[in-house]
């Protein structure tokens, strides 16, 4: 099945102006059924599990269950993504469980400033300078052969 | 024909795909556009926030030449990727990504990616080349750097391109379809930088169930770089160079962090290390069999040689390695505890930032890597010239480096005029992986504001053959309200074919004639001749495909892009007569390497006007 939606938890994203997970899945694969206002994976054997339709999900609706053509069941892994860092809890079939929390990003969301932050360039467009160069590259050597 | 509106998009430069080099032409391009006056459009099949290859996230920035330090050159990274692929490399272009990458990388680092840093804070090594990060939202960390350039009103997501709009050698847009609404797209453009990304589920893969969708490149990736830059007449580079990763097995989960960072072994499964037993099988692979680090395709090759032999499954010998480990701490049963620790998270954030169903797989099997091995294998073949691989158009060096044969007027730029390749959509360049796609993105969009600021191209549009592309494109929908009332079951219908099984057609085809997995990526010219003769049924069934909806016509285009990636393929294997990449795929008929008369790249055109196909051979020139 790979992604999944849980009929009880899926509000087919009533509050928002579109649904996150049809929005987000890279692969077009989640579409909502309107007349059930509930969402669904219309090509499960296309999908990656690559998890961004459970990381949008506003009411935790979707999981994964790994490929039954070679995942046996019976484990899961679950995200709980924040604005900078995302849990996991792995779950085995044999019932241990093991967490891992990691940081994801150092900014807060919406901020990334094209330039970064480096002085911009010299304005000329034929020069092999990049618009952030040599300023990013920490070099004013953009070129040595050796 | 059903019932479309048509949107007419007027652009100076249009950017095809929302990945990782477009998004740094992106940023890039807006810089130059501003002072310029230049209106710059970026269009993507998925929305840029997770779309391409990166859209789950990378643990590793593989390309960090590391310039400022002083510890690398620019030449020692030409040699890497000219070894590893067996001497068939642009050095010029490869050059020009290595001294553009460290920028990119500082970038994103201010945009607030997490690099790992050391005690000192420098930046974590995974390997010489590598960086370490905690990169679950590093597509999301640089999709919005390129949002804020370009602004939102700039970007369009959710249409696929198909096809390129020509004037003469100059290219003059492109046209697609949303995926959302009935709406067919008109894009006018001066220039194009196409970015969309390498291709697979040509071949067939390992798993065909539910599983289909788990190779190791992204289901979603279909081939429509080679098939936009083929069919606008540009020059093709190493179409027979494709990627085959040696993962562990069925989910296709990175084993970079096992061999690196804990040390471990791979063997066959009656223990012998096959880089140790099979050391002088390297011999005949000579110049390259002896460099350092040993080329990725001929280490698939030895552990393919186990396998050929019965001496599988092949391991990695994770029990032993964390054995290892807990004897060189004996004496430190709490610094053993806390390395431990470490090393755990670190293994399994390898697998959760980018392969998550490894992670499940592992879980829903039991898997301690204390007490057993895990089983390695070979995927089945993929192109992606960004990575290991290197199939993708030939495109102009930079002035300032490229030798006068491979030099026309603007960085990046295709033997079409205007039409600016990168990431996996250039060829010649490998191992530029994330970071350096997204250099070669903001080079290429730089030299294409160039180019449209020198040039001020001007294009004439055919209006009739706009129309008669619309209809072709939106045949199968037609189709199949023509003829699916027809019989009982919609699927099976004399009139069309249906784009899951063309997928199926193609992928049968390529695996058994082109060396797949299933003939253990073993090929020949007696079977390369008759798969040019399916697929030339399966090219004539293309004009009968059929699509029940939006998503199904996305379905329809993906695949006839994947069948012309295909046909590229098998002619070019079929044209160099020998085998250079033995663990990439190996000709049995030429089975040894020929360097004095194939140490050149092959590269191929199709002419559109006459329907022929022309390949050849290029010089390779060295500037180091
Ligand atoms: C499994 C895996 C692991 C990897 N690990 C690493 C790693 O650890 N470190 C590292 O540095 N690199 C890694 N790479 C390599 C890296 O992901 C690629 O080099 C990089 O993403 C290439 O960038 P690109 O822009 O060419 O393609 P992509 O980033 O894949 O972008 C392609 C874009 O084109 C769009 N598109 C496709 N077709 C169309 C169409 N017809 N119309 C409109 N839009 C279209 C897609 O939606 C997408 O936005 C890995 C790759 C894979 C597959
Ligand atoms: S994102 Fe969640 S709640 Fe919204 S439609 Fe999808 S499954 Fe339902
Ligand atoms: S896991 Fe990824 S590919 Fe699968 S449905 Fe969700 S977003 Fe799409």
């Amino acid at each position: 099945m790979p992604s999944f939606v849980i009929v009880e938890k899926c509000d087919g994203c009533k509050a928002l102006d579109k649904t996150a997970c049809q929005y987000i899945c890279p692969n077009d694969l989640m579409v909502l059924n309107k007349d059930l206002m509930k969402a669904y994976n219309i090509e499960p054997e296309m999908c990656w599990e690559c998890y961004n339709c459970v990381k949008i999900c506003p009411t935790q609706a979707i999981e994964i269950r790994g490929y039954a053509d070679f995942v046996p069941l019976g484990a899961q892994v679950t995200p709980m993504r924040s604005s900078d860092s995302i849990m996991w809890t792995v779950k085995f079939r044999n019932g241990t469980l093991k967490r891992f929390k990691f940081p994801i990003r150092t900014t807060p969301e919406g901020t990334a400033v094209p330039d970064g932050g480096w002085a911009t360039s010299d304005d000329d467009l034929s020069s092999p300078y990049l618009f952030t160069e040599p300023a990013s590259l920490k070099t004013d050597d953009l070129w040595k052969k050796q | 024909m059903a019932n479309f509106e048509t949107v007419e998009v007027n652009t100076d430069l249009l950017i095809i795909g929302g990945g990782m080099s477009a998004c740094g032409a992106a940023v890039e391009a807006a810089y130059w556009a501003k002072k310029h006056n230049v209106k710059v459009t970026l269009v993507d099949k998925a929305a840029v926030d997770r779309s391409g290859a990166v859209a789950m996230g990378l643990s590793a920035i593989n390309q960090y030449v590391d310039l400022t330090s002083g510890k690398n050159t620019v030449k020692d990274y030409v040699d890497y990727v000219r070894n590893d692929l067996m001497g068939i490399t642009r050095e010029d272009l490869v050059a020009n990504i290595a001294r553009h990458v460290d920028s990119s990388v500082h970038l994103f680092e201010k945009w607030g990616l997490p690099i790992w840093k050391d005690e000192e804070g420098n930046y974590v090594h995974e390997g010489r080349w590598q960086l370490m990060i905690n990169g679950e939202s590093y597509k999301v960390v640089v999709a919005e750097a390129a949002k804020n350039a370009l602004g939102v009103e700039n970007i369009i997501e959710r249409v696929f391109v198909v096809e390129p709009l020509l004037d003469g050698d100059k290219i003059s847009g492109a046209v697609g379809f949303s995926v959302r609404e009935n709406k067919f797209y008109v894009f006018k453009a001066k220039a194009v930088i196409i970015a969309a990304g390498g291709a697979v589920h040509v071949f067939k893969p390992r798993s065909s169930g539910e599983g289909l969708g788990r190779a190791w490149y992204p289901p979603w990736n279909s081939g429509s770089s080679a098939y936009f830059t083929i069919k606008a007449g540009a020059e093709m580079t190493c179409q027979e160079v494709r990627f085959i990763p040696v993962r562990f097995k069925d989910a296709y989960g990175p084993v970079g962090a096992w061999f690196l960072l804990f040390k471990s072994r791979a063997t066959s499964a009656l223990g012998g290390e096959y880089m140790v037993e099979r050391k002088d099988e390297l011999e005949n692979w000579l110049p390259y069999g002896k460099v350092k680090p040993i080329p990725a395709n001929l280490r698939n090759w030895l552990g393919m040689m186990d396998v050929m032999d019965g001496k599988g499954p092949i391991y990695m010998r994770t029990e032993e390695a964390i054995q290892k480990l807990a004897e060189e701490y004996k004496d430190d049963p709490k610094g053993y505890k806390k390395k431990m620790k470490q090393l755990e998270e670190e293994a399994w954030e390898d697998f959760l930032d980018m392969t998550i169903s490894q992670a499940l797989l592992w879980a829903a099997t039991n898997i301690f890597p204390e007490e057993r091995p895990s089983e390695i294998a070979a995927a089945e073949p993929y192109f992606i010239g960004s990575h290991s691989g290197a199939s993708g158009a030939w495109v102009s060096g930079p002035k300032d480096l490229a030798p006068a044969e491979y030099f026309w007027g603007y960085a990046n730029m295709t033997t079409v005029k205007g039409l600016f390749a990168a990431g996996d959509a250039s060829g010649a360049s490998s191992h530029k992986f994330s970071s350096g796609s997204h250099a070669e993105g903001r080079i290429a969009a730089k030299a294409a504001i160039e180019y449209i600021v020198k040039e001020n191209p001007t294009h004439k549009y055919n209006d009739a053959e706009i129309a008669a592309l619309k209809e072709r494109i939106l045949k199968p929908l037609d189709l199949y309200q023509q003829h699916h009332k027809e019989t009982t079951d919609p699927n099976i219908n004399p009139n069309y074919i249906r784009p899951k099984m063309f997928m199926f057609r193609l992928q049968k085809i390529m695996d058994e004639y082109a060396g797949g997995v299933s003939s253990q990526f073993k090929t020949s010219k007696p079977l390369l001749e008759k798969g040019l003769e399916l697929l030339a049924f399966l090219k004539e069934d293309s004009e009968k495909l059929a699509a029940e909806n939006l998503h199904e016509l996305m379905r329809c285009w993906e695949n006839v892009h994947r069948m012309w990636q295909a046909e590229a393929h098998i002619r070019t294997i079929l044209f160099r007569e020998e085998t250079r990449w033995p663990g990439y795929y190996f000709r049995a008929d030429t089975p040894k390497i020929d360097n004095e008369k194939w140490e050149k790249f092959v590269n191929l055109t199709y002419d559109r006007n006459t329907d022929q196909w022309n390949v050849f051979t290029r010089d390779i020139i060295h500037i180091f």
